[in-house]
């Protein structure tokens, strides 16, 4: 019998492990590796929630989800009612439980993480969401999923139909408003779509979360590049009461080194989008082919660097190696990202700087030279920064790169918007409680106001612009 | 809801083809120099092509494309009335247009048609516009009769002296360029070692020089990098940063390479589409 009494810390018992597929067989496919608990393990795992009286987990979340509510309705055996709570806040529950770094999060600071490990809170959301997109059941669940638009004579374009958009899309289609989001590719999800691989995130999860917020009333248009076939300036003259960017990061930074165009280099968006987005790894079944590297290099340490490195592998790779100018340590990556890379035979070559890849006189990629490094004092970001050893270079064979360092603005929008005010780094600059632009009732979030961050801290800002964008609409109208 | 082919003119048959595309927005939008990405269905790549011409009270676009692998060959087996799932843009920089006086057009094969558009463009902007076409033979030739309509000068050269001068267009352009010291631009739009060519011949007179490069794209948005050339000792992108540069500047030794990428899977692609692999229309 479930209970939500609250319980001693030392009372709680281990969390109940993740199922995956082991890492010898999903180095051959590309089918999710984590493949989620079953009811009785989600059961379990919530009795091991404290219920606190004053929860932490809920300030750790971007989105604010009522996390200690959730959880004691599956205890409860109510997943009609953990699900309408996530939805409360959270428009993409079975992708945030998957991609959210979570121990910097909502599980970071679970008050069991101090002496145990933390409540699995990111594998209860996805079980939850699961359960739910299994049933092909969302209009029922929730009065605000059957919810049709109420204010016709309210309107809100959204560029872009990634994490933020989408985020802002859910959160005033559950308000009644009408909502178009305009998407340059040709298929709606952004990151979780052209970036993110099928085995950390299948795209039929974000579809399923897509058709839900299609439900709502919201429309979704594809083909449609904002600052090209249609501008800020088209969308206010359309009669739009606001305006929300989320266009994501857009450019991919190189590494301004010789023979960074020979070919067999890719950035890693490049060689994401041609296997996500354009599912080259069914190849010629899809017709977006992809270059077939025997032996690839990995250049950076983040999330993005361990997805093109675990796709590298499944897709016939004989040697993946990361190669990272600091060590393991400092890698951005979320940790279960580098535990499954490591788990899955891909090597680190940590402390080795890129200096130049070289290629042959057909111009194709056959090393790459790298500078050997130690770790000095931290720097402002509090990691200790790589120094150089005076004469210390490795030539790697490789015959495909990919580059994972970052992205730089994407120019298209903000080269057709000159009215608005950009930051330093040239990405939009917005309130930050508001997310408003220098052009009023133009507000934007994401990657393309922080820079290269994650899923949940653009949906938080998609959140934010959102509630925001309605209490204006709805107090003012 | 795809876009709808509303006319398809075959111009050389089995090989180019002209298809004017319902897709209104992009028609209101479209400028000289500009391109689309099409994707002909579920399964399909994300295929680049220069606009031609556009038509704003019609709400269309015209694309005239050479099949040189699958994707190619699959859409020249669409018919009038077909649709193409997706069709994005308009995308790239728009040609930069002035009134400037004498303008050389060169264009050579398929690319005749995208430099049609930016003929149109200096045209009506106010230039003396000179097209200079090439071809292997007078058959081969295309827009000989749109740009007859509105260039002062139309200058042909085919391989076999079937039609004009018979050589390359870049013997014609030196002539002309020797005769004519007040020439302000030369664009120039074909095949690489063609555009390579020109970019040689325009040098010594000094004057502006313009390509547009037809590198492999992916999104076309400025995303993944995969058009990235060397302009002037820079990565530029195409997609967003062109697609036309300074011939001048430009390393075409590099951009063939880059060209030939996926050499290997293209032919095997087109194998596949060959053996039945075809799953238009589901048939």
């Amino acid at each position: 019998m479930a209970t939500n009494a609250p319980k001693k810390p030392s009372a709680v018992g281990p969390r109940v492990a993740m199922p995956e597929q082991p890492a010898a067989e999903r180095i051959r496919n590309f089918t999710e590796v984590a493949l989620g608990y079953t009811k009785e393990q989600a059961m379990e795992e919530a009795r091991r929630c404290l219920q606190c009286k004053k929860p932490l987990c809920q300030q750790g979340c971007p989105v604010s989800i009522d996390i200690k509510t959730f959880i004691a309705k599956i205890c409860e055996d109510d997943l009609e009612g953990a699900y309408s709570t996530i939805l409360g806040t959270n428009a993409l529950p079975a992708v945030c439980g998957r991609v959210c770094p979570q121990e910097n999060q909502c599980e970071g600071k679970c008050i069991l993480g101090k002496k145990h490990e933390p409540v699995a809170i990111g594998r209860l959301e996805r079980f939850v969401a699961d359960t739910f997109i299994a049933a092909d059941s969302c209009e029922e669940v929730t009065g605000a999923n059957a919810c049709v638009v109420e204010r016709n004579d309210l309107q809100v374009a959204c560029i872009g139909a990634g994490p933020a958009s989408l985020t802002v899309a859910g959160y005033l289609a559950s308000r009644g408003i009408k909502v178009k989001v305009f998407e340059a590719l040709h298929e709606p999800g952004g990151v979780l779509i052209y970036g993110i691989p099928e085995f950390r995130l299948p795209k039929n999860i974000v579809a399923k979360e897509v058709s839900a917020l299609k439900d709502l009333g919201v429309e979704i248009v594809t083909n449609w590049v904002g600052g090209k076939t249609i501008t800020i300036q088209d969308l206010l003259d359309e009669g739009y009461d606001a305006i929300f960017i989320g266009v994501g990061a857009g450019l991919p930074r190189f590494l301004n080194i010789p023979g960074e165009n020979l070919v067999g280099v890719f950035s890693a968006n490049e060689y994401l989008t041609r296997v996500n987005l354009g599912r080259a790894y069914n190849f010629p079944n899809f017709d977006t082919p992809t270059y077939m590297g025997r032996n690839v290099v990995v250049l950076g340490g983040g999330n993005v660097a361990m997805d093109a490195a675990r796709t590298a592998q499944r897709m016939g790779a004989d040697k993946v190696s990361i190669v990272y100018r600091r060590t393991q340590d400092e890698m951005p990556a979320r940790a279960e990202e580098l535990h499954h890379a490591i788990e899955e035979g891909i090597e680190i070559k940590a402390l080795c700087g890129p200096l130049a890849f070289n290629g042959d006189d057909q111009g194709n990629l056959v090393s790459m030279t790298v500078q050997k490094m130690e770790l000095g004092e931290p720097d402002e970001s509090g990691r200790r920064s790589p120094i150089c050893i005076e004469g210390a270079t490795e030539e790697v064979p490789c015959d495909m790169a990919i580059i994972a360092v970052g992205t730089r603005p994407n120019p298209i929008l903000l080269d057709a918007t000159p009215d608005m005010e950009l930051n330093k780094w040239g990405y939009i600059k917005a309130n930050e409680e508001t997310g408003e632009t220098s052009i009023p009732n133009v507000f934007a979030g994401g990657d393309i106001v922080t820079g290269s961050a994650t899923v949940i801290s653009a949906m938080g800002a998609g959140r934010r612009a959102a509630m925001e964008i309605a209490d204006r609409l709805l107090l003012c109208n | 809801m795809g876009y709808k082919i509303l006319q398809k003119k075959e111009l050389i048959p089995g090989q180019t083809s002209l298809l004017v595309i319902d897709a209104p927005q992009i028609a209101k939008k479209a400028q000289p120099g500009n391109f689309v990405i099409l994707r002909i269905d579920e399964q399909g790549e994300r295929v680049p092509l220069t606009i031609a011409d556009k038509d704003r009270e019609a709400g269309t676009i015209t694309i005239v494309y050479l099949v040189v692998g699958k994707s190619t060959a699959q859409l020249n087996d669409l018919s009038e009335g077909d649709e193409i799932l997706d069709v994005c843009g308009p995308l790239g920089k728009a040609t930069h247009i002035e009134k400037q006086g004498t303008v050389i057009c060169v264009g050579g094969g398929t690319g005749i048609a995208a430099m049609h558009h930016i003929a149109k463009g200096h045209h009506e902007a106010g230039n003396h516009v000179v097209a200079i076409i090439g071809a292997r033979t007078e058959d081969l030739l295309l827009f000989q009769c749109e740009l007859d309509g509105f260039c002062p000068e139309v200058l042909v050269a085919t391989d076999d002296g079937s039609v004009g001068h018979k050589g390359f267009v870049t013997e014609v352009l030196q002539k002309r360029l020797e005769e004519d010291k007040t020439v302000s631009e030369v664009v120039a739009i074909g095949p690489v070692p063609m555009m390579e060519a020109v970019a040689k011949v325009t040098k010594p007179f000094g004057v502006k020089t313009t390509v547009s490069l037809n590198s492999i794209m992916v999104d076309g948005i400025g995303m993944c990098g995969a058009c990235r050339c060397t302009v002037g000792g820079e990565t530029k992108f195409a997609c967003v940063d062109g697609p036309e540069f300074d011939g001048q500047k430009v390393d075409f030794g590099e951009l063939k390479s880059r060209l030939w990428q996926f050499r290997g899977q293209e032919e095997k692609s087109m194998d596949h589409y060959k053996n039945g692999g075809c799953r238009c229309h589901g048939h």
